[in-house]
């Protein structure tokens, strides 16, 4: 991890902060910080090599970031006592929705695409 | 000992070395039992860090923001992670770009499908607004729909363990449903996995197939743009 590619991220999100306080976008600044580095990623067409060693080693440890934010849920337990049946409802019915949808839709497009791959081996699991 | 055991606490709470100490230590403790398991996704180390010290907070009359003012310089790190996803998305983007136009669609389809899906049925249930504010980007990777949350007036905390539920939801249930539907295609099984369960469900991916880990990882961090920009339009058209 460099300091130098440490800085062009938080510039990106500077940057991005700035957008979407200044337009009023309903974005967070740090996904307009991202958006608008992809766009320049592909507009460069390659990737720094230090760039890369940056990005990966903060993502290696992505989970432990939110962990600050999620013990915040102590502020909240009673809205979680209050309401966890309708939660717990519609985690399950959208988690299994959202899978069978998305693999659907991928499946019959390729297919319409001539690009359909469901032969090889059998998934047994994932 | 010189000082008292209460004295030494009463200084230390008061100082951020505590709160940063005690996240990092959860974290570890969560991912040393994760990996003793074999990686099941129902032992999540941060779902398992965020439940060690809300009982510790709670035990020890903790408040919240004491805490916070430690474990803050941990959260600053969220906002340059997120922007670093746009590296993996670019690597991922370079390997799929002739399929792209099917991926983009698919990835919308499950997107609308996460929030409405969840919303209507919590909302059914008698849920308050400001649950189903924060339900509606529970299938976005938790950076992203913790900043989505906070923009569109839910809880952006409440919103981070929801996203944890959901990820560890679709690892455990997300092979069993796309049996069921007997979908071969690795990589519409890695897409519907990162679609829905972001980076746990990827996580889960990777182990099973690599082809399904890269569709995983890329649906991602596209269903977290796309959410970011669907969730302000459904808002407004319904609220």
């Amino acid at each position: 991890m460099t300091l130098g590619f440490v800085t062009v991220l938080l510039v990106y999100q500077l940057v991005g902060e700035v957008i979407s306080k200044s337009m009023d976008l309903p974005l967070p600044g740090p996904v307009v910080g991202m958006a608008l580095l992809f766009a320049a990623l592909l507009i460069r067409g390659e990737l720094a090599d230090g760039l890369r060693d940056t990005a990966d080693g903060l993502l290696k440890h992505l989970s432990v970031l939110f962990v600050p934010a999620g013990v915040g849920v102590i502020l909240h337990l009673h809205l979680i006592k209050s309401e966890w049946q309708a939660i717990s409802a519609a985690l399950v019915a959208s988690t299994v929705a959202t899978i069978a949808v998305t693999a659907l839709v991928m499946v019959g497009l390729s297919r319409l695409a001539g690009d359909a791959q469901d032969g090889g081996e059998e998934p047994e699991d994932g | 000992m010189g000082k008292d055991f209460y004295q030494i606490w009463v200084y230390l709470s008061a100082t951020p070395l505590l709160g940063l100490t005690m996240t990092l230590v959860a974290y570890q403790a969560g991912m040393w039992l994760y990996q003793k398991a074999g990686l099941n996704p129902l032992l999540n180390p941060v779902l398992i860090a965020v439940v060690a010290l809300v009982g510790l907070l709670l035990l020890t009359g903790t408040d919240y923001q004491t805490y916070f003012d430690g474990a803050k310089f941990v959260h600053f790190m969220l906002g340059p992670a997120t922007v670093a996803l746009a590296v993996p998305l670019y690597q991922q983007f370079q390997k799929v770009r002739k399929s792209f136009p099917v991926i983009l669609v698919s990835i919308f389809a499950g997107s609308v499908t996460a929030v409405i899906s969840a919303v209507f049925v919590a909302w059914a249930l008698g849920a308050s607004e400001a649950t189903l504010i924060s339900l509606a980007p529970k299938s976005v990777t938790a950076p992203i729909a913790m900043g989505i949350a906070q923009a569109a007036g839910g809880v952006a905390s409440l919103t981070a363990v929801l996203v944890i539920l959901t990820g560890i939801l679709g690892a455990v249930l997300g092979p069993w449903v796309l049996n069921a539907l007997r979908i071969k295609d690795w990589r519409a099984r890695g897409l519907a996995m990162g679609t829905t369960s972001h980076g746990i469900g990827t996580a889960r991916a990777f182990q099973v197939n690599a082809v399904a880990g890269a569709f995983a990882s890329l649906a991602m961090g596209l269903n977290g743009i796309a959410t970011a920009l669907l969730l302000p339009l459904l808002i407004g058209l319904f609220w």
